[in-house]
């Protein structure tokens, strides 16, 4: 298991480092000049020069990646343009929104589908299985941004039960508090976990069929075990392998939801941030955030294949 | 579904009830009725035009960006099922890494640089899929390649590309075409956030995406213009995805041998 581990470490660290690669190249390299770029066509020379030399464009391409990555590791970022402020403390304070959020979409959504996917898997050819499949199917082609707004619609501007957007904060001294910053965060997380649910519902029915034709199951049962206790027992724990890894792939289209959701609910989380820079043209925060965000993505995949040894014995044997 | 999707985007090129992008400000936030059936919206353009309109611009996207992931992507599949080795190796952990960047993520660095429009979107969807298509094409190919067959041509001299050509890619057209489907649904509603977000189509180009984001903005005086986008995207992904289920279910051997 330590060798697989280790391997595994490695394939993480070698991806970031690529990923970084790639982003500096898109958002530094490719458009020429940045500075241009952040100040438009109608910049004077000397703006243009004083600006080049902010962001160390006369520096060399290697030395300025090199400065960056190193500055990053080291918990120092670059200043924001438009915000004056470094893209380190940006990002901090937005992700107070956006991880909470992330973090309850896919509680809701592994609750959701387990319960789902084996009542389906259950209920296997039968009224329930349909109509969970149905369901689930309607799911995935439902766009979760259309979902969010159906949801503001309903309990926003007919019940008015909840605001239709905004984050009043964590702190009560803010005006907000733990309770005010979960209801604010509720409708948006029940968007983004539809679409997720759906998938996972429909890949754990799938896994949890698969496992419970295993001879080991009907050996279970012959044992005496009920259905309920095999299911519980012995096939979900099995049917999470597959499940794993689907969890871990749909990491990166629930922080692309999430990025989503924030402008549908105006959450000031990690996604308005990088779309109030686009529009800023402040290419120094876009490229320290999506960053971020890919390495969310890559660290998710990592800890999934890490969850694998755990769950399967055979992992931990296999690399000995 | 499908037909009804594919066929509005048809109809449109021909006639709409009123030119999509046709401003008509004294009728703005018109309920549906004989005039406009589905109601206008904050500028007065129909609804039903932009909807046609919009489904044509979603075709496009989903054409283009699927074919940008079927061409580069069942190539480099391909490769790596005939070479094998540290090709194969090299090919898989690059499509591994491209899975890191969402169509949205790059879509908003290829924005932060050239702008937003519908080529970005497209280029930031299609990269997506290349993965996508890679992972299955080198899946199918690789149980292609152990076929006697195949065999066969190999002793008899064919060489890795001939054997591609006449042999694998033949016989992994059916499992293409279905995530062909598949991956088309997933572009629509790529193209639909992108457009939402500012990131895709831009006005006047009708768009779905687009329509809900203008419909967000007057959601307490018309709430019903929230309904209709995105009714129309749900329905033309469900259709797509049931088309995609139903192709498999056709096309996949084994299940044709349980029918």
């Amino acid at each position: 298991m330590g060798v697989f581990l280790l391997k595994r470490f490695a394939t993480f660290v070698l991806t970031l480092w690529v990923a970084s690669m790639v982003v500096f190249a898109v958002l530094e390299l490719l458009p020429g000049n940045a500075a241009q770029i952040i100040l438009g066509d109608t910049a004077t020379p000397e703006s243009l020069a004083a600006l080049e030399q902010k962001l160390g464009l006369d520096k060399p391409q290697l030395q300025r990646y090199g400065e960056w990555i190193v500055g990053l590791l080291q918990g120092r970022s670059a200043t924001s343009i438009s915000y004056d402020t470094p893209t380190v403390t940006l990002i901090a304070e937005r992700m107070q929104v956006t991880l909470p959020l992330a973090a309850m979409a896919m509680l809701f959504s592994v609750v959701v589908a387990l319960v789902a996917g084996v009542y389906a898997a259950s209920r296997h050819n039968r009224l329930g299985d349909v109509g969970v499949m149905t369901l689930s199917q309607i799911g995935i082609a439902i766009p979760n941004f259309w979902f969010a707004i159906l949801l503001i619609l309903l309990f926003a501007v007919n019940l008015q039960w909840v605001s239709a957007g905004g984050f009043p904060g964590w702190r009560e001294d803010d005006g907000g508090g733990l309770w005010e910053g979960f209801k604010a965060l509720l409708l948006p997380a029940v968007a983004l976990a539809v679409v997720q649910a759906s998938v996972l519902a429909r890949w754990t029915r799938s896994a949890v069929l698969e496992v419970m034709r295993e001879d080991f199951v009907r050996t279970a049962r012959a044992k005496g075990l009920s259905r309920r206790q095999a299911l519980w027992g012995h096939v979900l724990r099995n049917a999470m392998i597959p499940v794993l890894t689907i969890m871990g792939l749909q990491f990166a289209f629930l922080i692309s939801g999430t990025v989503v959701v924030e402008q549908v609910f105006v959450l000031p989380g990690v996604g308005r941030l990088v779309f109030q820079a686009i529009a800023n043209r402040d290419l120094v925060v876009v490229r320290d955030v999506v960053l971020l965000l890919v390495a969310m993505v890559v660290f998710v995949n990592f800890v999934v294949d890490v969850l694998y040894a755990v769950i399967d014995p055979r992992l931990k044997t296999s690399d000995a | 579904m499908t037909l009804l999707f594919i066929g509005s985007a048809a109809l449109s090129l021909l006639w709409t009830p009123w030119p999509a992008t046709e401003i008509d400000v004294p009728n703005k936030l018109a309920l549906p009725g004989a005039a406009h059936w589905l109601g206008t919206d904050s500028l007065g353009r129909d609804i039903v035009s932009q909807l046609l309109v919009g489904a044509r611009t979603s075709i496009l996207v989903g054409v283009v960006a699927v074919l940008i992931g079927l061409l580069c992507g069942v190539a480099l599949g391909c490769l790596a099922a005939a070479r094998r080795g540290w090709v194969e190796e090299t090919v898989m952990r690059l499509s591994d890494f491209t899975f890191a960047f969402p169509a949205l993520l790059s879509a908003i660095m290829l924005g932060a640089i050239y702008g937003p429009g519908l080529l970005t979107g497209i280029v930031a969807i299609g990269i997506f899929n290349i993965p996508v298509f890679a992972r299955t094409a080198r899946a199918s190919a690789n149980a292609v390649w152990s076929r006697e067959y195949v065999l066969a041509a190999r002793a008899a001299g064919a060489g890795p590309w001939r054997i591609t050509l006449d042999h694998v890619l033949p016989n992994i057209a059916s499992v293409l075409i279905v995530q062909s489907t598949l991956q088309f649904a997933t572009a629509i509603l790529a193209e639909a956030a992108l457009s939402y977000l500012g990131l895709g189509t831009q006005p006047p180009m009708p768009s779905w995406g687009r329509m809900l984001n203008e419909a967000q903005t007057q959601m307490f005086q018309a709430p019903q213009l929230a309904i209709w986008p995105g009714a129309a995207i749900a329905l033309a992904v469900l259709g797509l995805n049931l088309m995609g289920d139903g192709l498999r279910d056709l096309l996949d051997p084994k299940l044709a041998r349980k029918r």
